[in-house]
């Protein structure tokens, strides 16, 4: 398939005698905007802790730009350009703002390419994101959406070719969700993939060209939001028969 | 091009003061004591690149000291080679361990580490007290080489262990201030986010426990020839674990400069107190002087320096 930038094909995870993911497959095409949903429980974040290596798989593959790289660690996959953000911050608590983003400049980005400018691209990025007056604050100096911006900040700052946003806007104000996702809108413009998990319907549904639905660790359907919000299946899911 | 050639210039300075103070043969105490608390310069620093920089709290300091020990014990015994070999070798398979131990945090994590590196210690003394060759419960005792330089043998040991923390503290403010420090760092404050983000965490963990390990043992190889008899209750003290810890808390634990002010500061306190009150009085002072820190000045003396200098 030509343009496929991310293949997860027949992907099992048990933890125990529970399986939280069976045989799950999907595609992300290069350049999408991709939404991840489901109810509680339903598998997102274990099947996206399995494409950036944080757990191994037990069964099926995962292939980046062509590349088998289910065994891979972790770090490997971030200097390939799978880049996720964490669905509760996890900052480096002590550093500054502009420290954080150092790491995944020295470690990532740098470690792909020739080593650029980190000063001059940490400063750019914070001024995408509208943190550049907050550089020397230690992130306990930050408010919960500025938290929130650094994990995309920090995320960005690894230079992902995919970048997989977990529940980036929990807990956040209307205004401020807006504030986010036109972000994201803006780094999917630069030419970024994005796949974004979220609860916030109106978010994901608005932010999405395709959406694929999980439940129970399977996957249920997939579509444009449009034919998401009018599949039967979707709805027992969610709300019951 | 500048900065390194002058620590470079420093390093040089401190030894070259360290010969300085040999050779004007000042009471013999001096250096007896002076090698104490030098050897603590060693261990604290050894012990804060896992501790201080990559967070994994190391108890077993008494294990990779005391195999650092028992290594140049087993070359006296077998093979009586020079003491740069007994430093070497003592280093080398404490790095080993500490190499083992490295592999240890894939499932250990937190306090469970601490757990297993104290265990550690344990199963390593166990093993020691049933090896006859090198003097099992008993002890042995080792005979110090003839013709020392500076008259005496402990002066010798003293510049030789000037020369020792001065290597130990260039490679922990060489690794501080290096991508591996700053690796370290991001892993210390989140395992999980630091390897998200590109940080190889396995290497890095291994490459600390092994350069930890390797400085505590080189610590320990010069250890039996300072003693003369050397046997598994002193060579396995835990006022090493504790110390070790104890040091760099006090001095600070993200700068290299820490451990070297915490062990000159509590190391000398204790070898005052050894003489003036009774030895016994080692661990009281450690342990009051480390309460009031936690308490007081979580980030040690740098900390509190930084803070009465900033806002």
């Amino acid at each position: 398939m030509a343009g496929t930038l991310l293949e997860v094909d027949g992907l099992t995870k048990r933890f125990g005698g529970f399986t939280a993911l069976h045989r799950v497959s999907l595609s992300v095409r290069a350049g999408e905007r991709f939404g991840l949903i489901g109810p509680n429980g339903s598998g997102k974040t274990t099947l996206i802790n399995c494409v950036s290596g944080v757990l191994a798989a037990d069964g099926g593959r995962i292939l980046f730009e062509g590349r088998d790289i289910t065994t891979l660690a972790a770090h490997r996959r971030t200097r390939l350009g799978i880049v996720r953000s964490f669905q509760i911050p996890k900052p480096f608590s002590s550093m500054t703002v502009r420290e954080n983003l150092g790491i995944p400049l020295e470690y990532a980005a740098h470690a792909r390419s020739q080593a650029g400018d980190a000063d001059a691209e940490a400063a750019e990025i914070l001024r995408t994101i509208g943190l550049e007056a907050k550089a020397h604050l230690r992130p306990a100096e930050l408010t919960q959406i500025e938290m929130r911006k650094l994990e995309l900040a920090r995320a960005m700052a690894a230079r992902p070719t995919l970048l997989i946003s977990d529940e980036a806007m929990a807990g956040l104000s209307s205004v401020e969700v807006d504030d986010i996702l036109a972000l994201l809108f803006r780094l999917n413009e630069q030419g970024i993939t994005i796949v974004m998990i979220e609860h916030i319907m109106r978010a994901v549904m608005r932010f999405s060209e395709r959406v694929v639905v999980l439940d129970a660790g399977e996957r249920i359907a997939e579509g444009t939001p449009a034919e998401i919000v009018r599949n039967p299946a979707v709805e027992k899911a969610y709300l019951g028969e | 091009m500048a900065r390194p050639a002058r620590a470079l210039l420093v390093g040089l300075a401190v030894v070259g003061a360290g010969i300085v103070v040999a050779a004007l043969r000042v009471n013999q105490y001096v250096y007896f004591a002076g090698y104490v608390v030098l050897q603590y310069v060693v261990i604290a620093t050894a012990w804060n690149i896992l501790g201080g920089y990559a967070g994994y709290v190391n108890f077993g300091t008494p294990a990779f000291f005391a195999l650092g020990a028992y290594t140049a014990v087993f070359l006296i015994q077998s093979t009586r080679a020079p003491l740069p070999v007994l430093i070497l070798a003592g280093g080398l398979v404490s790095a080993l361990l500490g190499l083992g131990i490295g592999y240890l945090t894939l499932r250990l994590r937190g306090v469970f580490f601490s757990i297993a590196t104290l265990a550690l210690s344990i199963v390593l003394q166990t093993m020691i007290i049933n090896w006859e060759y090198v003097g099992g419960s008993r002890g042995l005792s080792v005979i110090r080489p003839s013709g020392p330089p500076f008259g005496s043998y402990v002066t010798f040991l003293f510049t030789v262990m000037v020369l020792l923390s001065v290597v130990a503290v260039t490679v922990a403010r060489f690794i501080e201030r290096s991508w591996i420090g700053r690796g370290l760092a991001a892993l210390r404050d989140n395992e999980e986010a630091a390897e998200c983000m590109g940080v190889p965490t396995l290497r890095l963990k291994l490459f600390a426990t092994t350069v930890s390990g390797f400085l505590l043992g080189v610590a320990g190889a010069p250890f039996p020839y300072y003693v003369t008899f050397v046997e598994p209750n002193s060579a396995f003290n835990l006022d090493y674990a504790v110390n070790a810890l104890a040091m760099p808390m006090i001095g600070g634990t993200t700068n290299w400069l820490g451990p070297v002010i915490g062990a000159m500061l509590l190391g000398t306190a204790q070898q005052l107190a050894t003489v003036t009150i009774s030895s016994e009085m080692n661990l009281f002072i450690v342990g009051v002087v480390l309460v009031a820190f936690v308490v007081l000045a979580p980030e040690g003396i740098l900390g509190l320096v930084r803070r009465l200098r900033g806002r």
